[in-house]
């Protein structure tokens, strides 16, 4: 008896060891800060000299009398809003069409996600070119057809929407996640809906749709938190915020309190408001699962 | 049209599907070819605008100056340098670390496993931002600021990530194996190094390739903890040699590149390894 219960305990002993690793990072990297992190939201601290205690100050000032705040909230609530949804439907379409056996389709899939992969930095040097209003591919494109484009990135609202765009052309990479959700399905439940007679629209609408919502509820609340870290393309593309402040995402003005204004106390605050925005928004996007998200067959 | 594999389909709507697909592979691809045609061309052909039709993708004559002009401006290969370095060391402990932690979680029993799984999980969804602050003040007072220790150190604490889908990975190989090994008095590091790591091999390759990638297009790291041009990252030096030359199309577009190109190549070499991993994460 003794000796098995030394067993078990070498065995824990052992367990704790492997997943150490993981523990202690979880401790030094995770819980620690999340915790000095409320505290510092507290204070004044600009990381020269030690944080001084200022009550509810930073989170007074940010709901009252930030414009900013508010301002850089909406434009990423905004951008979830609508770039989350279309980086939905037009993955889904694409999959549906990639899915389709026909010669070459490997090639188009390639294509397809290829834009996914080129690195972020690259991507919004990139479109910053193309979107160039004078001589930039899209406005040289849209010339042909007799449309004169607008100042893109140089205006507001249309350098929000550039993001938009910017973003929906990396929708290869949820593509692929939908295209592996399709050949999940089990082909009996198309044969078994033939010989019911169900045509392609309501094979669509009762077995395609139903069966990807767990990968399509998985994308939706992956997309609402990606969007409040939407932050490489809107610094690399507009550092201050662009054109009437359009580009003003969250994660950047929180960069921007933090690092160039060394206001860490204040984004400490930010940083807080917006994990209880993710928090709220996702918790609402939850209690909608049950209503529309099909687990099992 | 629909996606059921099993219907034949007739020879019109064939037709209608190649066509939709080379539509829509002209945004998908155009952006791409344009880039590597502006980096081949001169100011006089960027800056002529002429119609616009295949012409004017393919430049003529092939300016090539550009990417020693471009090599020139921006201390590419040192930069090449710095990255694939701080790409090595955290690949390494990416992926050592976490197949470590996954064999824990996937094999070994012990009081408040599951608990311990589940609370991983969910700090993947826990907004960096909230945390980002302290850690730069804890490497900072360390006197890690302006070195690679930030980028590096937090790699060797395994990522939640890896080690889900590591996890799920060990736990479909066979228990026999391991079993008979642990009757022969093996203890668990010896069945974990010689028998779960050789089989492992493709999980582990995606999770290599992953953050391969994730620190060779890693910008806010470098951004927050590097300070010495010396020091930068590809990622980093492209955004400084915009805010500097942001208006020399041709070199930037050369720039970009070079930057872009090792990835595609990655990708096509490891094409089965990328899109596995990737449909993994398919939220099961």
């Amino acid at each position: 008896m003794a000796r098995r219960s030394n067993h078990k305990a070498k065995q824990y002993l052992t367990g704790y060891l492997f997943v150490s690793p993981w523990l202690i990072g979880f401790l030094a990297f995770t819980v620690w800060p999340f915790f000095q992190s409320i505290y510092l939201s507290f204070t004044r601290y600009n990381i020269v000299s030690p944080a001084k205690w200022v009550g509810t100050a930073n989170y007074r000032m940010l709901l009252t009398q930030d414009e900013l705040f508010w301002k850089s909230a909406w434009v990423t609530i905004k951008f979830a809003i609508i770039s989350v949804p279309l980086a939905i439907v037009v993955g889904i379409a694409l999959a549906l069409l990639l899915n389709i056996n026909v010669k070459g389709i490997t090639v188009f899939r390639t294509i397809f996600y290829l834009p996914s992969i080129v690195p972020t930095v690259a991507t919004s040097v990139l479109f910053i070119w193309i979107l160039n209003p004078n001589i930039g591919l899209v406005n040289r494109v849209l010339e042909i057809f007799g449309i004169k484009g607008p100042a893109w990135l140089n205006t507001s609202p249309w350098a929000f929407y550039s993001l938009v765009m910017m973003s929906l052309w990396g929708v290869g990479g949820s593509m692929i996640i939908y295209l592996a959700g399709l050949k999940d399905i089990p082909v009996h439940l198309y044969e078994a809906a033939t010989i019911d007679g169900a045509n392609a629209i309501r094979k669509m609408r009762h077995i395609t749709l139903p069966m990807m919502t767990p990968v399509i509820f998985f994308n939706l609340v992956m997309g609402i938190i990606g969007s409040f870290q939407y932050f490489t393309q809107a610094f690399v593309i507009a550092p201050n915020g662009g054109p009437q402040d359009s580009t003003y995402f969250y994660s950047l003005y929180l960069y921007n309190r933090a690092w160039k204004y060394l206001d860490m106390g204040y984004a400490s605050a930010m940083a807080w408001m917006l994990f209880l925005i993710v928090i709220v928004l996702t918790g609402l996007v939850f209690r909608t699962q049950k209503k529309w998200v099909h687990y099992g067959g | 049209m629909s996606s059921d594999p099993s219907v034949k389909l007739p020879k019109l709507t064939k037709v209608a599907i190649y066509a939709a697909l080379i539509m829509l592979s002209i945004p998908a691809i155009l952006p791409l070819l344009w880039m590597v045609s502006t980096s081949l061309k001169t100011n006089t052909q960027i800056f002529g605008s002429g119609e616009l039709n295949l012409k004017a993708l393919i430049p003529s004559p092939l300016e090539t100056h550009n990417y020693p002009a471009a090599l020139q401006n921006m201390p590419f290969l040192l930069y090449l340098r710095n990255t694939l370095l701080l790409c090595i060391c955290s690949v390494v402990g990416a992926v050592v670390s976490s197949a470590v932690v996954a064999y824990g979680f996937a094999k070994i029993e012990f009081p408040g496993r599951n608990g311990m799984f589940a609370v991983m999980i969910a700090t993947m969804a826990l907004p960096g931002q909230v945390t980002m602050i302290p850690i730069f003040s804890l490497f900072r007072s360390l006197g890690w600021y302006g070195t690679y220790l930030p980028l590096i150190i937090p790699a060797f604490t395994s990522s939640a990530y890896y080690v889900f889908l590591l996890t799920q990975f060990f736990r479909t190989l066979p228990l026999e194996m391991s079993e008979a090994a642990r009757v022969d008095g093996a203890g668990e590091w010896t069945i974990f190094q010689r028998l779960v790591l050789p089989l492992s091999k493709p999980a582990l390759a995606t999770c290599a390739l992953f953050q391969f990638i994730g620190t060779w297009n890693d910008f806010l790291g470098p951004l927050l903890y590097l300070n010495d041009p010396a020091k930068y990252t590809l990622a980093y030096g492209l955004q400084q040699f915009v805010s500097h030359y942001g208006g020399f199309f041709a070199q930037l577009m050369a720039a970009a590149t070079i930057f872009t190109i090792p990835i595609i190549i990655l990708f096509f070499f490891a094409q089965k390894t990328f899109i596995q991993g990737i449909s993994t994460t398919g939220g099961k």
